[in-house]
């Protein structure tokens, strides 16, 4: 479990980074967390040149509230995500995605950035973007520009991130009052992969109509799913169980989940639905206060 | 509860000490084999095969050697010119060190490179080209010995197909005739998995030749040096290695469980290249080829079967096994029965009828299997038994306590004679189940799940009332390549009064530099504070055959106390020097001699000690020493009544353990807070085989879960509270009555967790999922079962 020898870079400022990217070509990467970089180097499944390590550029870690927004600095770790007063007035589903994150030693460590630049479905975060309809913010040498999640997840370690771009921030919306989300997985044990995930994020008016439905799926599809079908199955919906059971049933046909030592694709597709079915339930719960 | 002869400042037995080691342990002070760093040093890193059985056409280290800072590269040829490429099992069968022509195992060594850096070794190792001719492994145990299989072990001249041995106890015709004639049968086929021991340090070695003295140092991960050191001996003899020219050293050990009794290929390689180049060599595995080639444990296929009346007595049991040992019998098992002690399958239940047969066989798997913390496939026999009894219970109709109760041997019928030939030395099964009902409050949970089923909940309750059997043992039945299974201690005690003991054994965690002090410490009020333990050194311990099988305080902490009573019949003629009086006007008590009657007039063991090197009676030898090597009149037999609760999730399959109460019998106990934490690291163990772990490979020899990614090796979260308790039946043959307990919770657990799971699920019809009972399976069975038709 030793990673083949690399070169090492602490850059200063965003600037650098992005031009060492530039002068070392596709074999630099960045670091970040290293929480997927590294055990991925050390079985050399992973062999980069160079590692370009961010930590040390300022004005990457923070939680905050610009206008209807909330920024995430991309090397904010899960640990403060975990711990933010903010964020959890929010958005409670992010309490019970970082409880799910590996344990506290790499929660520490591991960074939000690196959780979505990583381009894995296993990782939690995608989904959680997908619910909360999040932009991620790309730097590059010609400046920053958004790019909506929908847009963001390309394919098996794919992002819309150009070689040349470092993910710098996270941007979500803050949702109207009536809105609840919750997360969660099935795991085998703490710090695996989800055997399948489901994060919803819900707005419900007084009534209890959904106004707006976001569902993103962990780790049964190649890419970061949204369960389209489901959210329009919600929407301008009362929650029942009727419109429940529809949304769990398409989520568990729209997602395109691999057998494995986690479960049968069968399995999988049925956990989906349960999932669905109970974090719609959650969030509707908190959604009603 | 625990009623203590000594007071707490001399800390004999029954006083919770805390641990003397740990001082070092919990300031990161420990001494492991990879802290150990010699001049000149070199590290090895071992090529290791990505096919599970394959011709090697040719190896090419051409570019290897490039590396910089590689320095050599070892392949089977190179080991053959010494005749160093084979070596014996602890099953005298045969092993590859290196393959001169094909691999038998995915994860096999196939050729070793030294360098002057571990990283360069590994960038040598990544560098190495081998060509494989891959051939069609053979993978399924039961088609091992189909005639369409192709004969694995041609090393074997003669050898016409894969199977190794068969072996069998108890009277097959009479338990037939039980069988014919009984009410009730009941008969299931289950698997007791593959799993690995995964202890928290891997196996790994510093092996240190000097050429000039033709001398090996060789300090290396094992659980028994000694014997270790007479394998080497055997092995390398040929060319030099004699037994006086060997010291093994057995540093401090992160975790054994009988992982670290095998000799590992990587430990050969590393001897036969310090011996070839004159400088230490250094192998430390990673995770993963500790995972994948380090033996394994159980791997066992039994189909069994339990005959009764209808009432509920068992008349008799029926258990056959077909045993995968992968690609050599590389257990580490010293009985003289092939397959260890599993013919303790007839448990705590007195019926006079059994019959045991196994069979073992070669497949394309890493060779094992290893007692992981069990007495020689106990575990396996206790996961068979006391299935069986649940599933003989629901048949009859009975509740499985009752049906335990029913069925226990009474105490007053030990010692006890097994229909398989054991003799239990002592139990009290009833009291010991009846605690533990009255822990968890059985009836009450009884009433719950009545409730909770009809509201279509699933909530299960398991008990498993398991014996087990270890102290290996007596030299009639155990040796490991003739050595029979004694151990040995050996005390000395400094003018001062403060003593230095070492032992044959060598603990890996157990906590033996407290536990022995505390034996000492009871026979000769000593304080245990002050005796020294030490072990693992064979330069200096006496010889003995190591620690596993539960085997220390029935074996090495029987000599302690016997070492330490031939020193107080020593102390007894001094003090009645010292007081002039004769020895039988002398009483002990803790820590000094008096005068019957008199009891201002005495001497402490200090004041004795102290004579012994200052003031002895003529034609007594001076100083106070005492070496005894113990061999056991009989196995020590502990047992437990284990009772787990659990919540099932009908949607998703998830299991929940809420419960898990613990009583175990141990006989009299040295230090109970020890045992708490044997008994909680071993439960542990047992959650791990009973929710989580299995190796798995596909048909082509691919192990598919070969690092801790997808092994899913049990962490404090998965850990439920243990709720642990004892009831005290002291063995009677055993010096201090002790009988052992490190395996206990391993052995006993996994059938409490299983019963309970399948208790809860048995509304659905569902009566067996063989172990790892994971939430995919328990949803496969809930599916299969009808429980998510609309």
């Amino acid at each position: 479990m030793i990673a083949q020898s690399f070169q090492y870079e602490s850059p200063g400022t965003l600037a650098e980074a992005i031009s060492m990217l530039h002068k070392y070509g596709e074999e630099a990467k960045i670091l970040s967390g290293g929480h997927s970089l590294i055990p991925m180097m050390k079985l050399r499944l992973a062999t980069p040149e160079w590692l370009i390590d961010i930590n040390g550029i300022p004005g990457l870690a923070h939680i905050k509230k610009e206008g209807a927004v909330i920024k995430i600095g991309a090397l904010t770790t899960e640990a403060e995500i975990e711990h933010s007063d903010l964020l959890k007035k929010h958005f409670p589903l992010f309490a019970d995605v970082t409880k799910l994150i590996a344990d506290p030693q790499v929660r520490n460590v591991a960074t939000i950035g690196g959780n979505l630049a990583h381009g894995d479905a296993a990782n939690d975060h995608p989904a959680v973007m997908l619910a909360l309809n999040a932009t991620v913010i790309a730097t590059g040498s010609g400046g920053e520009r958004s790019i909506p999640i929908d847009e963001f997840f390309h394919g098996f370690y794919m992002t819309a991130l150009q070689h040349g771009e470092i993910l710098t921030e996270i941007q979500i919306p803050v949702p109207p009052a009536g809105t609840g989300s919750a997360y969660h997985k099935l795991e085998r044990k703490v710090g695996d992969y989800a055997t399948a995930g489901v994060a919803v994020q819900l707005t419900l008016d007084s009534k209890g109509v959904c106004k707006a439905a976001g569902i993103g799926l962990t780790n049964v599809n190649p890419i970061p799913l949204r369960a389209s079908r489901s959210e329009k199955a919600l929407t301008g919906k009362p929650i029942t169980d009727k419109t429940i059971a529809e949304a769990a049933k398409y989520a568990a046909e729209d997602c395109s989940p691999s057998s494995d030592l986690r479960g049968s694709e069968e399995y999988k597709r049925a956990m989906v639905a349960v999932l669905v079915k109970r974090m719609i339930n959650k969030a509707a719960e908190r959604a009603r206060g | 509860m625990i009623q203590c002869k000594t007071s707490k400042e001399v800390g004999g037995m029954g006083h919770s000490l805390k641990r003397k080691e740990d001082a070092r342990f919990l300031q990161g002070k420990g001494h492991y084999v990879d802290d150990i760093k010699l001049p000149g040093m070199l590290y090895m890193d071992i090529v290791r095969s990505p096919y599970a059985y394959a011709k090697i056409k040719n190896i090419n280290t051409e570019e290897a050697m490039k590396v910089p800072g590689v320095v050599a590269i070892i392949t089977g040829k190179d080991l053959e010119k010494y005749n160093l490429h084979w070596m014996p099992t602890l099953m005298s069968d045969t092993q590859m060190v290196l393959p001169t022509d094909t691999v038998m195992y995915q994860a096999q060594e196939v050729c070793a490179v030294i360098a002057t850096s571990k990283y360069a070794a590994r960038d040598g190792r990544e560098a190495v080209k081998v060509d494989y001719e891959p051939m069609k492994p053979v993978m399924d145990p039961f088609k091992s010995t189909d005639p369409s299989s192709p004969v694995l072990r041609t090393d074997k001249p003669g050898k016409k197909d894969n199977h190794i041995w068969h072996w069998q106890a108890g009277d097959k015709e009479k338990t037939e005739n039980v069988f014919k004639n009984a009410d009730i049968v009941v008969k299931q086929q289950m698997h007791i998995p593959r799993i690995h021991v995964v202890s928290i340090e891997t196996c790994g070695c510093v092996a240190d030749y000097d050429k000039v003295n033709h001398h090996l140092t060789m300090y290396m991960t094992t659980q028994a040096p000694h014997a270790i050191r007479t394998v080497i001996a055997l092995v390398a003899g040929h060319v030099g290695l004699s037994e006086e020219r060997i010291r093994v050293v057995s540093p401090d050990i992160g975790g054994g469980f009988g992982g670290k009794v095998p000799v590992y290929p990587g430990y050969v390689i590393a001897i036969a290249v310090s011996f070839l180049v004159g400088k230490p060599v250094k192998w430390i595995e990673d995770r993963s080829e500790n995972l994948q080639a380090d033996s394994f444990a159980r791997d066992y296929h039994i189909t069994a079967e339990m005959a009764g009346t209808k009432d509920g007595k068992i008349q008799a049991t029926r258990f056959k096994v077909l045993a995968d040992h992968g690609y050599t019998d590389a257990a580490a098992n010293p009985s003289k029965f092939p397959a260890g002690m599993f013919s303790i399958a007839t448990g705590s239940y007195d019926y006079a009828t059994a019959f045991v047969e196994a069979d073992a066989v070669y497949t394309n798997k890493p060779p094992g299997g290893v007692a992981y913390r069990c007495s020689f496939r106990v575990t396996e026999a206790v996961q068979a038994i006391e299935r069986m009894t649940d599933l003989f219970a629901k048949k009859v109709g009975k509740d499985p306590a009752d049906i335990r109760m029913q069925n226990f041997i009474k105490k007053e019928d030990f010692p006890w004679k097994s229909p398989t030939g054991w003799t239990y030395d002592s139990g009290n099964y009833q009291a010991g189940l009846q605690k533990a009902m009255d822990v968890v409050g059985y009836a009450a949970l009884r009433k719950e799940q009545a409730e909770k089923r009809a509201k279509g909940e699933l909530m299960g309750i398991g008990i498993s009332t398991f014996t087990e059997i270890v102290g290996a043992g007596p030299s009639k039945d155990f040796d490991i390549l003739g050595i029979k299974m004694f151990d040995s201690a050996e005390i000395r005690v400094h003018p001062t009064g403060k003593a230095i003991a070492r032992f044959g054994t060598k603990s890996q965690g157990q906590g033996h530099e407290t536990t022995y002090a505390q034996i000492i410490a009871e026979e000769l009020g000593i304080p245990a504070e002050n005796i020294q333990v030490e072990e693992g050194d064979t330069d200096t311990a006496p010889y003995g055959l190591g620690t596993y099988a539960s085997r220390s305080t029935p074996t090495a902490g029987a000599a302690a106390a016997i070492a330490s009573r031939k020193l107080r019949d020593k102390a007894r003629k001094i003090a009645a020097y010292l007081l002039e009086v004769s020895e039988d006007d002398l009483e002990w008590e803790t820590g000094k001699f008096f005068v019957k009657g008199a009891p201002e007039k005495s001497k402490t063991i200090q004041e004795i000690v102290f004579a012994a090197y200052t003031n002895h009676p003529q034609g007594m030898e001076a100083g106070f020493e005492a070496t005894h090597y113990y061999d056991p009149p009989n196995l020590t037999f502990p047992s437990g009544a284990y009772i787990c609760v659990v919540d099932v999730d009908k949607e998703t399959g998830g299991i929940h353990v809420r419960r898990f109460v613990a009583i175990d019998d141990c006989g009299n106990i040295i230090n109970p807070m020890v045992v708490q934490g044997q008994v909680h690291g071993g439960l542990t163990q047992a959650i791990a085989p009973a929710m989580y772990e299995e190796m798995i490979y596909d048909d082509e020899g691919n192990i598919l879960n070969g690092s801790l990614m997808d092994y899913l090796v049990p962490t404090a979260v998965e850990s439920p509270k243990w709720e642990t308790g004892h009831i005290v039946t002291p063995s009677p043959h055993h010096p201090i009555g002790a009988k052992g307990v490190g395996e206990s919770p391993t052995v006993g657990g996994p059938p409490a967790i299983a019963n309970a799971i399948i208790d809860a699920l048995s509304p659905f019809g569902i009566t067996h999922i063989d172990i790892p009972i994971t939430p995919f399976k328990v949803w496969k069975a809930l599916k299969e079962h009808g429980a998510y038709d609309k």
